[in-house]
This record gives C-alpha cells, sequence and structure tokens, in this order.
C-alpha cells in the first residue's frame, strides 16, 4: 500500500488534510483577497456579520474588516506555529541524538539540562520569556521554541538509545564510520517517522502557545494574528459575540486538522504499531 | 439666620449644578461607592494621589473650593482680598468651624498647614510656597500671605487636595508620619471618618456640627473596595453601588451601564485636572526631531475618530498646547484637522526618506493600546514607517526617562493655570532624564522659555493673557508634542443620586452636597 494509501485509510486524518488545505489557502490569498492592511479601520465599529456587503464577517471594536484579520491572521499563525517548531527540533533533535546515541556522563549531562526545561511549565516560561525580549514575532517563536524543544529531544534519545545497537549500525562502525556519519546517515533517517508526527502536533501547539501570549497582549502589536483578535475582542464579548467567535473557530480548526493529520501520519508512518480501526 | 455670603453661594451653586433645581433637597440615606484602588492612607496633605484625594476630600478641606469654571469660591475662608501689586493675600477665615473632634479651627491651622506641615511633606504644595515669603495670622481668623513677586496662579492653589489645611493642636511638634492620628483623620469637612476595614470598605458618617447649616444631607458614605474591574460593573448593575467614580470601570463597560435604567453619566468635576493626552514626539532625533514630521503627524492622526469610537464620543479633540479648560487659551489658532493630503505634502516637503519610527503605547489598558493601533494605521496611511513596541508600566517609564523613543502615549493634569500645569511640559529647564512627566520632548526655544517665565509671575492677568498668546502661536507652529485628548472621564451614577457633581475637582468633595431622591 502507498504511503498515501495508507494515510487516506484514516478517514479524520483525510478531513483534517482538507481543512489544513483550505487555511494554507487562506494564507496565500489573503493579500489578493484583501490587498489592504486589516488593521485599516473601514467601516462603522460593530457591524455584525452579513450585514453589510464586503463585511461576511462584521468589523470589529475600531472599524476593522474581521474577515481581513482572519485571513491574515491565518497566515501569521500558521508561520509562527512552522517556524517555531522548526527552531524546536534543531534544538531538540541534535541535543537528544548526542545523548541517546553517546549515552553515559553526556547523556546524564544533557538530560538533567532538559528536565531542567521540563520541570517549568511552558506557558508560564514562554510569558516571562516574551516579557523580557518584549514582544515580536523573533522573540514569540524563540520563546515558544524553548519551551517546546524537550519532549523532542527526549522521543529522539529513546529512538536513538534502541537503535543504537542494531546490527547495522554495529556494521557501520565496522567499517570505520566516524561517530557523526552514523549518526546522520545511519540512525537518523531512522527516527524521522515519529519526529514527524511529533513534528505535526507541535505545530498545533505553537499556533495555541501563540494565541494565548496574543490574548494576554504579549503578541506582536505590528501583526493581526487570531489570538490578539479574541484578546481585543474579549473585552466586549456581550456586546459583539462575532470577534472572538471567528478567529476561536479558526483556531479550534486548525488544531483539530493538525492533531488529525498527525494521528494520520502516524498510522502511514507506522502501520505496524498503527491502532485497529 | 442665613449669612449674606452663603446665600450668595447657594446661588452660585445652583447656577453650576445642572440637575433637579426644583427639588428640594431630602435629609438622610447612605450612598454606596467605589474609591480604586485602595488608598494607602487617608490624611490629605500627606498623600496626594487620587484614590486618597476622592475619599479624603470630604474629609479635609482647603481654603477654596473652584467652580466647573475654575472661579474660587468660599470653603473655610470666607473671603480673601488680593492687593494692588498683586504680592499681598488675605483671607479672612468662617469663624464657626470646628474641626471632628470639636477643637475650633483657627487661623494658627492655617499658618501651620501652609507654613510647616506642607513644606515639609507636600511637593505640589511646595512648588507654589516658594513664591511666598511669609505668611502670618493678623488675628484669630485672619491669615496673610505675603509674596515675594506675584504668581498668576495662586489663588488656585487652595483646593482641598493640594492645600488641606490639618489640626494643629493634633500635628504641631510630632513626627507627622507617624503620627497616632493618621488611623483616624480629623478634618473639618462634611464627613467624618468612622471606619476602614482593609481591603473592604472605608465608612465616613455625617458631619453633624458641619459650619453650612443643613449639609451634608447623607448620613454616610461607604466607599467599597473591589479590586477586579467586571466585578465593579457588576456590582453597579446589580445596585450595590450608586456611584461609579470615573476610572473604576473599564471604558468599554461605560456605554452598557450608562444605558441602563435610571444611570446617569457626567464628565464635569474633572476641570481642576483636565487630564490631557499627548503624544511625546522626540524633538532631538530622528524624523521626529524636524517640525514639518511633527505637523505632519499632527494632520495624520483622526483624533475625531479615536475620541468617537475608542473614548465612547467623550472628552474633547484639543487646539493646541492649551487645553480647553485651561485659563488663557487662545482659541482663534487654525486646527490640526484630519489631513492625510497634508500630511503627505509636508513628508515629502522634508524629504522622509521612510525611515523606522517607533510608537510606544501607554500600558493603562485596553483604551490606550486600541488607541496606539489607530494611530499606528493613520501614520502608515500617510508613508510613515510606523512600528509599535509594547511594554509594560516600568518599561514605558524607563524609556521614557532614558529618552529612548520617537513617539509615546502619555497624559498629564493641567490644573488649571499654565504655569501650574501647561508650562512644564515646553520649559527647556525642565529637560532632565529620569522623569517620564517633564519636558521629555527635548524641545528647547529660548523665547518660549521667557514667554512662560515672564507670564507666571506677570500681573494682572491682561498682561499675563498676552504673553501665553505668544507663546501658543509658537507652541502651535512647532509641535513639540502631539495634542491628542482632552480626556472625558465619566463618572457614573443611579440618576436619583442628585447634585453629586458641583464643583471642578468632583466626587473628590461631591458628597457635601449630594442627597438622596429616594
Amino acid at each position: 500500500m502507498s504511503f498515501f494509501a495508507r494515510f487516506a485509510q484514516n478517514r479524520g486524518a483525510l478531513v483534517g488534510l482538507i481543512i489544513l488545505l483550505m487555511i494554507i489557502a487562506m494564507a496565500i490569498l489573503a493579500p489578493l483577497l484583501f490587498p489592504e492592511s486589516p488593521w485599516r479601520m473601514v467601516q462603522r465599529p460593530f457591524l455584525p456579520p452579513l450585514s453589510q456587503d464586503g463585511f461576511p464577517l462584521g468589523t470589529d471594536t475600531m472599524g476593522r474588516n474581521v474577515a481581513a484579520g482572519l485571513m491574515h491572521g491565518a497566515w501569521v499563525s500558521l508561520l509562527i506555529g512552522l517556524v517555531s517548531t522548526s527552531v524546536a527540533l534543531l534544538i531538540g533533535v541534535p541535543l537528544g541524538a548526542i545523548a541517546g546515541y553517546y549515552g553515559g556522563l553526556i547523556d546524564d549531562i544533557l538530560m538533567r539540562f532538559t528536565e531542567f526545561f521540563q520541570t517549568i511549565p511552558n506557558f508560564a516560561l514562554a510569558i516571562v520569556l516574551v516579557a523580557i525580549m518584549q514582544p515580536s514575532v523573533t522573540s514569540i517563536v524563540l520563546a515558544i521554541a524553548l519551551v517546546s524543544w524537550p519532549p523532542v529531544a527526549r522521543l529522539v534519545r529513546a529512538e536513538f538509545m534502541s537503535l543504537r545497537n542494531r546490527e547495522y549500525v554495529e556494521a557501520a562502525r565496522l567499517v570505520g564510520q566516524t561517530n557523526t556519519t552514523i549518526i546522520l546517515r545511519q540512525i537518523l533517517p531512522n527516527t524521522l517517522s515519529p519526529i514527524i508526527v511529533l513534528a505535526s502536533l507541535m505545530v498545533a501547539t505553537a499556533i495555541l502557545l501563540e494565541s494565548s501570549l496574543s490574548f494576554l497582549g504579549l503578541g506582536d502589536p505590528n501583526v493581526m494574528s487570531w489570538g490578539y483578535m479574541i484578546g481585543a475582542a474579549r473585552t466586549v464579548i456581550r456586546q459583539a459575540w462575532w470577534l472572538s467567535f471567528f478567529p476561536g473557530v479558526a483556531i479550534l480548526l486548525t488544531v483539530l486538522a493538525l492533531n488529525l493529520v498527525g494521528e494520520g501520519l502516524d498510522d502511514a508512518l507506522n502501520p505496524k504499531l498503527s491502532r485497529e480501526r | 439666620m442665613k449669612h449674606p455670603l452663603a446665600l450668595a453661594i447657594s446661588a452660585a451653586a445652583l447656577a453650576f449644578t445642572t440637575t433637579a433645581l426644583a427639588d428640594a433637597p431630602q435629609q438622610g440615606g447612605t450612598v454606596n461607592t467605589i474609591v480604586q484602588p485602595e488608598p494607602p492612607g487617608l490624611v490629605l496633605g500627606m498623600i496626594q494621589n487620587a484614590p486618597t484625594r476622592v475619599v479624603a476630600g470630604n474629609i479635609y478641606e482647603g481654603l477654596l473650593r473652584y467652580t466647573t469654571d475654575l472661579e474660587p469660591i468660599p470653603q473655610l475662608a470666607e473671603s480673601w482680598d488680593v492687593s494692588d501689586d498683586g504680592r499681598t493675600y488675605t483671607f479672612h477665615l468662617r469663624e464657626n468651624v470646628t474641626w471632628h473632634d470639636g477643637e475650633p479651627f483657627t487661623a494658627d491651622d492655617v499658618v501651620f498647614s501652609a507654613d510647616v506641615f506642607h513644606r515639609e511633606l507636600n511637593p505640589s504644595a511646595r512648588a507654589v510656597l516658594q513664591h511666598v515669603e511669609s505668611i502670618e495670622a493678623t488675628d484669630e481668623h485672619t491669615v496673610v500671605f505675603t509674596l515675594i513677586e506675584p504668581f498668576g496662579p495662586f489663588l488656585l492653589s487652595f483646593e482641598a487636595g493640594t492645600f488641606t489645611m490639618v489640626p494643629e493642636h493634633l500635628y504641631a511638634g510630632t513626627d507627622f508620619r507617624n503620627n497616632e492620628h493618621n488611623d483616624h483623620p480629623i478634618g473639618t469637612g462634611p464627613f467624618k471618618f468612622a471606619n476602614w476595614e482593609r481591603g473592604t470598605v472605608i465608612e465616613l458618617v455625617k458631619n453633624d456640627d458641619y459650619y453650612e447649616e443643613g449639609l451634608p444631607y447623607l448620613d454616610g458614605v461607604n466607599w467599597h473596595i473591589i479590586p477586579d474591574g467586571g466585578s465593579r460593573a457588576v456590582a453597579f448593575e446589580n445596585g450595590t453601588i450608586d456611584v461609579l467614580p470615573s476610572g473604576t470601570v473599564e471604558n468599554f463597560d461605560i456605554p452598557r451601564l450608562s444605558e441602563m435604567d435610571n444611570v446617569c453619566v457626567t464628565e464635569e468635576g474633572h476641570e481642576y485636572f483636565s487630564p490631557y493626552s499627548m503624544l511625546w514626539m522626540n524633538n532631538r532625533e530622528g524624523p521626529t526631531a524636524d517640525k514639518r514630521f511633527r505637523q505632519a503627524v499632527m494632520y495624520a492622526m483622526d483624533r475625531e475618530f479615536a475620541r468617537n469610537v475608542l473614548w465612547n464620543g467623550l472628552g474633547k479633540v484639543p487646539l493646541s498646547a492649551f487645553g480647553s479648560n485651561a485659563r488663557f487659551q487662545d482659541d482663534s489658532l487654525e486646527p490640526y484637522d484630519y489631513n492625510p493630503e497634508r500630511a503627505r505634502e509636508l513628508l515629502e516637503e522634508m524629504g522622509y526618506d521612510g525611515e523606522e519610527v517607533t510608537i510606544l503605547p501607554l500600558p493603562y489598558g485596553e483604551t490606550w493600546t486600541r488607541w496606539a493601533e489607530a494611530v499606528q494605521q493613520n501614520l502608515r496611511e500617510v508613508g510613515i514607517n510606523v512600528r509599535t513596541q509594547a511594554t509594560d508600566v516600568g518599561g514605558w517609564n524607563q524609556r521614557l526617562g532614558d529618552w529612548d523613543y520617537d513617539l509615546a502615549f502619555t497624559y498629564l493634569y493641567q490644573y488649571g493655570d499654565p504655569a501650574l500645569g501647561i508650562s512644564r511640559t515646553y520649559l527647556s529647564d525642565n529637560i532632565a532624564k529620569g522623569s517620564p512627566w517633564n519636558n521629555v520632548e527635548g524641545y528647547e526655544n529660548a523665547r518660549v522659555d521667557e514667554l512662560f517665565n515672564e507670564a507666571a509671575t506677570a500681573y494682572p492677568d491682561e498682561e499675563r493673557e498676552a504673553l501665553y498668546k505668544e507663546v501658543q502661536e509658537i507652541l502651535h507652529e512647532d509641535v513639540p508634542v502631539g495634542w491628542l485628548m482632552e480626556l472625558g472621564f465619566p463618572t457614573l451614577y443611579r440618576c436619583d443620586v442628585k447634585d453629586l457633581v458641583n464643583s471642578s475637582v468632583g466626587l473628590n468633595e461631591g458628597f457635601r452636597d449630594a442627597w438622596l431622591d429616594r
């Protein structure tokens, strides 16, 4: 069975993929459909959805187009999710690989270091980091990456520990390959599937983290993100439900889609391990 | 028998109260209101922050009160004379005034409060007292202030919160800050301190021996302490609270609350402070150092929009450096109306190259954040490359104190007279690192310095007016700072609380004349 066929066997994953593609399309089409800045105050404030042409989702507290904000926000959320996950992988994978491959004292040191990060609650640490570095896209990406790499390191370490004594690794060692080559060329490729699955879930978590930070007012004040939209609308939720409802649904759908896709990837990459359906 | 002057005062009081002229006030009842945040103490004169003023302004009094037009009217001083050279002020005190502990209030209390107590403890009173050569009690009910040179705003300095009268017999010769009476403040005001349950409520009760016959009408005022803004709004909605002083609920709650039945809103009662919101523009470096850039910013901002949308239509779009409540405002100046076209022209003329300019919003809550977003968008639309930097209160103070900003939001009190609240923003000798309240923008203009300094001590008012007119013209052209908004700080109250706001400090002394129509 092909990879995609295995993936598609999981109906949920397929739905998730479709939703995700739609959201990606939103992000890409945003500048075409709404070429103007989403910060532009274009109409009366508090227009309800569908009450006026061109404003299908209404306007916010300052007369900004909610639909434009939602589309532009998709770009910000996906970008932050992807970049911060990549950064987290760049930290977690090498650390986990070295710890798992060498073991012993190195493993001890690296794992104690990892645990240091794991013992601090993610969100609290992210808040502190963003507050210290001043809110901006860069500081948010860095903060999210810094709080989300430990699970990656632990996963990769566990994989490396179970793989490092396999025969093909022994063989590589016998023919004189260096440790670096063995880590990069022999073991790492075999750990990719769990990493990919984990990464897809991490993107979802990162989007949630960014939204929570923006909700608390720690978002980059120069970009319109979904979390910002909800945070700004929170105070008027009794007068204007639509301001927090639509970005809320967008976050929900994106995170759900990413989780479904992650599960599908898990099924497709580890056919033997996947649950019976 | 009523004193003729008391009659004159009541007539004056009637002239500037807006509600229920025909109804006769009723005696009795207790009003529940809010103080936010909990004050650190209630000895006015020792502590002058807003929560202390709003509660203790009903316990303590000053020599004078001020109408909403900032005209002085009698409080503890029954009348006063000013000598022709503007250097000698003679106050004739009321004769039937007693402290809450029964001791009579005399001229010695005034001399002690001004010359000893405030000189030691009160920086804002000290700023006025530096113009005073001597303070003397010529008899038991007469006090004479002699000034070194005429000081125009002198008569505006006797408000209860700034120049509080404290009892000499309890404080003289003691360590003021550790005086045992600080926990049980003794004043001359219409209400007496009764009880303070920390974190819950401060209770004031009627002063039966108050010198104004018949006043106060209320039996008491309870100041509740509710730390959460949402809970304060709910307490008002469900009727626990009768009066919401300005600033006790979030702006966005105000339209909802004010649309409720039996709820009245007033913007009056802040004329003395006249909070004026400004945009600091760094005059030292970057594009903001160019006058044309600063003018462009003024034309680019849609301040009418900000007023209508962000401040719910409250407040005023200002004309220039002098707010509309300030004395000597020159209203003939050409307003900086919203005009993006003109802004673009100015930017082109100066050859603005798109250099990035940062905005520092005021970290005081949602309204200010939204406002910074609106201004950011306004500026972008005329082609200014602007980036917002979010910060907390500490960071905001520090960056302004270090002059590390391009544009920054703030608001300042005006205190009625240009020499008290306005000149401090523009005088070059008020440029000093470390404070976010002085001449933060770094504006230096020798002629402006000269005019402000001359006007502060010029006498009489016509002379001052001419000097201030010239200074306003220069400032209007130079735009040292952006003039954003004369903020409207609404007080919300049940409509059956009558005559609540009747002077320029509003609730700070409002319960004196208030009564319940229930």
